[in-house]
C-alpha cells in the first residue's frame, strides 16, 4: 500500500511570498494514496528534515514528495533525510515551486493553483518510484595529468605528496611547457627557469611519478575510476634509459640550422638535440625530417660518438596501455598565429616580434643569449613599441583574432618593458594600450611602476599601421586622449599575440568525451563552483585549458585539480548514480541507434541466447548499458524506436503519469 | 528633409552598430585623412554612439574622409566607421536638396554598361 507525505517548503517568504502555501497542503491532503502533508518554514533546515524523519515513522510513509527549489539544489539533502529515516533514497520526488512558480508568477492564484498541479504530478511520478541501489566499482588508484607545464607538473606533484602515483604525458621532448620559455615572471620578477627547475627536477626525482615526454594520448576508454589509456609514445631514436645528456651527439651532429623549436626558430639546432639545458628528461632525441641517417641512411656519427650506446636508428613508436582512476587536462594555451595581421607588418619585417619571441630574446639562455637585439641587424632597439591586444576582443565575425581578453598581455607587455630599462635605460619604450587590465595581487602596482619609475610611456590608443622601409620601421598610430595622430619611428615592435588553448586540446577533448567551448577551450562542469572539473565524471581541468591564466592562477587550480583527483583516488569504491539506462532485450532489434547517440560511449551490443514459443534457440544481438558509464542522459531513450530502452528513476511510465497529471 | 537625424536612422541607414565599439581608436590609427577631419572617426563613432549627431552633419570631414576603408579593414570590432560617415554625408547632401537628377529621370538614364548596383543604390536613394 503506499503512503506518501508531502511537505510544501516556504523557503521564507521565496516561495510564501506568491504562493499560498497552506493551499498546496490542503488540496494535496485530498490527493490520493497521500496520507500526510505540511508545511514548513525551510524544508532544507534540520527542523525540516527532522520533520521528514518524524512523520515516516509516524504515518508509515513510503514515498517522500518535497515541494520546495530546483532538485538541484537540495534533491540530495532530502533523499539523505528520507535514507536516515529508513527510506529508500530514490523515493523522493521534488516539485519545483520556486524557481519554477514562485519566482517567475506574481499572481497568488495562479502561482498557488500552479504549485498544486506541480506537486500533483510530483506525487504520481512518485507512485511509480521503484526502489533503486547504486552500483559500487572499485578505483584505480593512479592518476594521468595530460600535459607537462607548469598547471601539469604542479597537478602530478600533489597528487604524489599524497601518496598516490601519477603518470605525465607530455608531447614535448621535455618537460616545462610556456614557463620553461620565459624570461622573468610578473609581477616579483623571479627568474622563470629559477623557480620552475627544482620542480621539474623534484618531480623526475619523485618515485610516485613516471614521466612519458615525448609521447601523445592515442585513445581514452573506460570511465570514472576505470580508464584505459593508450599512450604513444613517439619514437626518439634515443634509449631513454641509457642516453647520460651529456650532449656530445649534438656537438658532433653534421646538420647544425635546424630551426629550434624551443626559441620559436629564432635559433638553430642540430638533428639530434636536447631541447634546453634543463630539460627534464635530460636526454637527446634525434628529428627525423633532418636527420641525414634517418633520410639518407648516410651518417650515423652521433652513434660512433655516444659512449653510453643510447642512439637506435630502428626505434618506432610505441604503444603502452595505462589504468587510471582519474585524468587531468593541463595542455594549456599557445600565442596565436599573428601573420594574417597584414597592417602590422610581422610577416615583412624581422624587427617586428611577437612577445613570446622577445622573451627567448630577453632569456640569457636564448638565441642572443639575453642582449637584447634586432634580429635585422643585431643592433640594439632604441625605440620599441609594444602593441597590446592583438588578436585579443575581437568580433566574433573577425576571423583572425578572439573574441576573449587574454588576461596575461598587459602584466607580460609592463614586465618585459621592464625588464628592457632595467638593463637599457636610454631605451624609449612606447605602450599602447586599449585598457590596462591588472587585477591581481600586486599587479595594478607593478604597471604603475613601469609608468612611473621606468618612464615607460603608455598611450591611450591603437596602433593602425607598422610600415617597413628599408628597414625602418614606421608606427602611425593614435593618441587618443591627446587628440592627435602620431607617427613613430621604432627600432622593434613587439605584439601582445592573443593566447588560444593548445591545438592538441580539440582532439583530445573528444578522446575524453569532454566538452570543449567555441574557442576551444575546456568546459567546466560549472564555471563558479566546479571550476577544475569538467561535465565528464573523472576529467579534471587544470591550469590554461580552461581558459586564459596567468601563473599564480594556473598554479593555483592545478593544486585545486590535484584536491579534487586525491579525493576521488582517496575512495576505495565508487557509486554509480543507478538513474541510468537499461535495455528490455524482447523489444531490442539490436539496430544500433542507441549506440550512436549515446554521448558516453556506454551501450555495446551481446549474443544473446533467446528461447523461442516452438522450443527453438534463436541469437540475437541487443543492447548492454555499462551501468558505470551511463549518465542517464536519455538520449537512447529518445532514439530507439521500439521502446526497448528505459531510464531507471525516469521511466516513460513515470513520465507519462507526471504528464497525465498535469492535463487531467 | 526632417529635422533631427537620430542614431537609429544612421545605424538602420549604414548597417553597422557604433554600440559594438570597445573605443581602441584603431581607426584614428589608421586614417589618412585624420589631420584634415574636426572628428576624427573614433570620435565620429562615439558621437553617433551618443546620438550627437548635428555636429557631423555639419562638418567638412565628412567630405574630407576617403572611404579609404581601412578603418572598416582595421576595425577588431566590425563597427565600419567609414559606412557611419558615409550614412551622414548622404543625409547632409538630401538636406541640401540639389539633387540633380530626379527620381522620375532614373529609368530614362538607366542603360545597358550601367552597373545593376549603381542602379539599384540610385532607386533607395530616390525613393526614400
Amino acid at each position: 500500500m503506499k503512503r506518501i507525505g508531502v511537505f510544501v517548503c516556504s523557503c521564507g517568504s521565496n516561495i510564501e511570498g506568491a504562493v499560498d502555501v497552506c493551499k498546496v497542503v490542503e488540496a494535496m491532503s485530498k490527493e490520493p494514496y497521500v496520507v500526510y502533508a505540511a508545511n514548513c518554514k525551510y524544508m532544507c533546515s534540520s527542523s525540516g528534515q527532522e520533520l521528514i524523519g518524524k512523520a515516516a515513522a509516524e504515518y508509515e510513509l513510503t514515498g517522500i514528495a518535497v515541494c520546495s527549489c530546483s532538485p538541484r539544489m537540495h534533491e540530495a539533502t532530502f533523499r539523505k533525510a528520507a535514507a536516515s529515516a529508513g527510506l529508500n533514497p530514490y523515493k523522493v520526488e521534488i516539485a519545483n515551486i520556486r524557481e519554477q512558480c514562485s519566482w517567475v508568477h506574481k499572481d497568488t492564484a495562479e502561482a498557488t493553483g500552479k504549485a498544486i498541479t506541480l506537486a500533483k504530478a510530483a506525487v504520481s511520478k512518485l507512485c511509480r518510484d521503484e526502489e533503486l541501489y547504486p552500483q559500487s566499482f572499485p578505483v584505480t588508484k593512479r592518476a594521468l595529468v595530460i600535459g607537462g607545464g607548469i598547471a601539469g607538473i604542479q597537478t602530478a606533484e600533489d597528487i604524489s605528496n599524497a601518496g598516490y602515483k601519477v603518470d605525465i604525458v607530455e608531447k614535448k621532448p621535455s618537460i616545462g611547457g610556456k614557463m620553461a620559455m620565459l624570461d622573468k615572471t610578473f609581477p616579483t620578477l623571479d627568474c622563470s627557469a629559477c623557480i620552475l627547475t627544482p620542480k621539474t627536477v623534484d618531480i623526475s626525482h619523485n618515485e610516485n611519478v613516471r614521466i612519458f615526454s615525448y609521447s601523445e594520448v592515442e585513445s581514452v576508454s573506460g570511465y570514472v575510476g576505470n580508464f584505459t589509456v593508450k599512450i604513444r609514445r613517439k619514437a626518439r631514436y634515443v634509449k631513454e634509459d641509457l642516453c647520460t645528456g651529456c650532449g656530445l651527439c649534438a656537438e658532433k651532429c653534421p646538420t647544425k640550422n635546424v630551426p629550434n623549436e624551443f626559441d620559436l626558430g629564432l635559433g638553430s639546432r642540430s638533428a639530434i638535440y636536447i631541447p634546453f639545458a634543463q630539460a627534464v628528461p635530460k636526454v637527446a632525441v634525434i628529428d627525423p625530417d633532418s636527420c641525414r641517417m634517418l633520410k639518407d641512411g648516410k651518417c650515423g656519427l652521433c652513434s660512433r660518438v655516444c659512449g653510453a650506446k643510447a642512439i637506435d636508428y630502428s626505434q618506432k613508436d610505441e604503444i603502452t596501455e595505462e589504468k587510471y582512476g582519474a585524468i587531468a587536462v593541463a595542455t594549456g594555451i599557445d600565442p596565436i598565429d599573428v601573420t594574417p595581421f597584414d597592417e602590422y607588418s610581422y610577416k615583412n619585417s624581422k624587427d617586428v616580434i611577437t612577445a613570446l619571441e622577445l622573451e627567448r630574446i630577453l632569456n640569457a639562455a636564448g638565441p642572443t643569449n639575453g642582449r637584447l637585439v634586432r634580429l635585422s641587424d643585431g643592433i640594439r632597439p632604441k625605440t620599441v613599441v609594444f602593441i597590446s591586444c592583438v588578436g585579443s576582443r575581437c568580433t566574433e565575425e573577425d576571423e583572425r583574432g578572439k573574441t576573449y581578453c587574454s588576461k596575461i598581455c598587459c602584466m607580460y607587455t609592463a614586465k618585459q618593458a621592464i625588464l628592457i630599462k632595467e638593463k637599457y635605460p636610454d631605451t624609449d619604450i612606447y605602450v599602447f594600450y586599449i585598457d590596462v587590465r591588472a587585477p591581481g595581487k600586486n599587479f595594478d602596482e607593478f604597471y604603475r611602476r613601469a609608468a612611473e619609475k621606468y618612464g615607460v610611456k603608455y598611450i591611450k590608443g591603437m596602433v593602425g599601421k607598422v610600415c617597413d622601409e628599408n628597414g625602418v620601421l614606421t608606427v602611425k598610430a593614435a593618441d587618443l586622449i591627446n587628440n592627435e595622430q602620431m607617427m613613430i619611428g621604432a627600432d622593434l615592435v613587439v605584439l601582445a599575440a592573443a593566447v588560444e588553448p593548445d591545438k592538441t586540446a580539440k582532439a583530445l577533448a573528444s578522446k575524453l568525451n569532454a566538452s570543449i567551448d567555441g574557442n576551444g577551450f575546456f568546459n567546466e562542469a560549472h564555471p563558479k563552483l566546479r571550476p577544475v572539473e569538467s561535465p565528464t565524471a573523472g576529467v579534471y581541468l587544470s591550469g590554461a585549458c580552461s581558459g586564459p591564466k596567468d601563473i599564480p592562477e594556473t598554479v593555483a587550480q592545478a593544486s585545486a585539480a590535484a584536491a579534487k583527483i586525491i579525493g576521488l583516488l582517496s575512495k576505495n569504491t565508487l557509486e554509480s548514480d543507478p538513474c541510468t539506462a537499461h535495455a528490455d532485450e524482447l523489444k531490442c532489434s539490436g539496430c544500433s541507434l542507441c549506440a550512436n547517440v549515446c554521448p558516453y560511449n556506454a551501450i555495446t551490443y551481446i549474443e544473446k541466447e533467446f528461447r523461442m514459443p516452438d522450443k527453438t534457440v534463436k541469437i540475437r544481438r541487443v543492447a548492454s548499458v555499462n551501468a558505470a558509464v551511463c549518465r542517464g542522459c536519455g538520449a537512447c531513450t529518445v532514439a530507439c524506436n521500439n521502446g526497448a530502452m528505459d531510464l531507471h528513476g525516469f521511466s516513460r511510465e513515470q513520465i507519462l503519469a507526471e504528464v497525465d497529471s498535469i492535463c487531467s | 528633409m526632417k529635422n533631427i537625424v537620430s542614431r537609429e536612422e544612421i545605424i538602420e541607414m549604414s548597417g553597422t552598430d557604433p554600440a559594438k565599439c570597445m573605443k581602441c581608436g584603431k581607426c584614428s590609427a589608421s586614417c589618412p585623412a585624420y589631420d584634415e577631419m574636426e572628428y576624427p572617426p573614433h570620435r565620429f563613432v562615439y558621437m553617433i554612439d551618443q546620438g550627437n549627431i548635428g555636429p557631423l552633419l555639419e562638418c567638412v570631414g565628412i567630405y574630407r574622409c576617403l572611404s579609404c576603408y581601412a578603418c572598416v579593414d582595421r576595425c577588431p570590432r566590425g563597427v565600419e566607421p567609414a559606412k557611419l560617415i558615409e550614412a551622414v554625408r548622404v543625409i547632409a547632401e538630401r538636406k541640401k536638396e540639389g539633387n540633380r537628377i530626379k527620381a522620375g529621370e532614373l529609368f530614362e538614364k538607366a542603360d545597358a554598361d550601367m552597373p545593376s548596383q549603381a542602379f539599384s543604390a540610385a532607386f533607395r536613394k530616390y525613393t526614400k
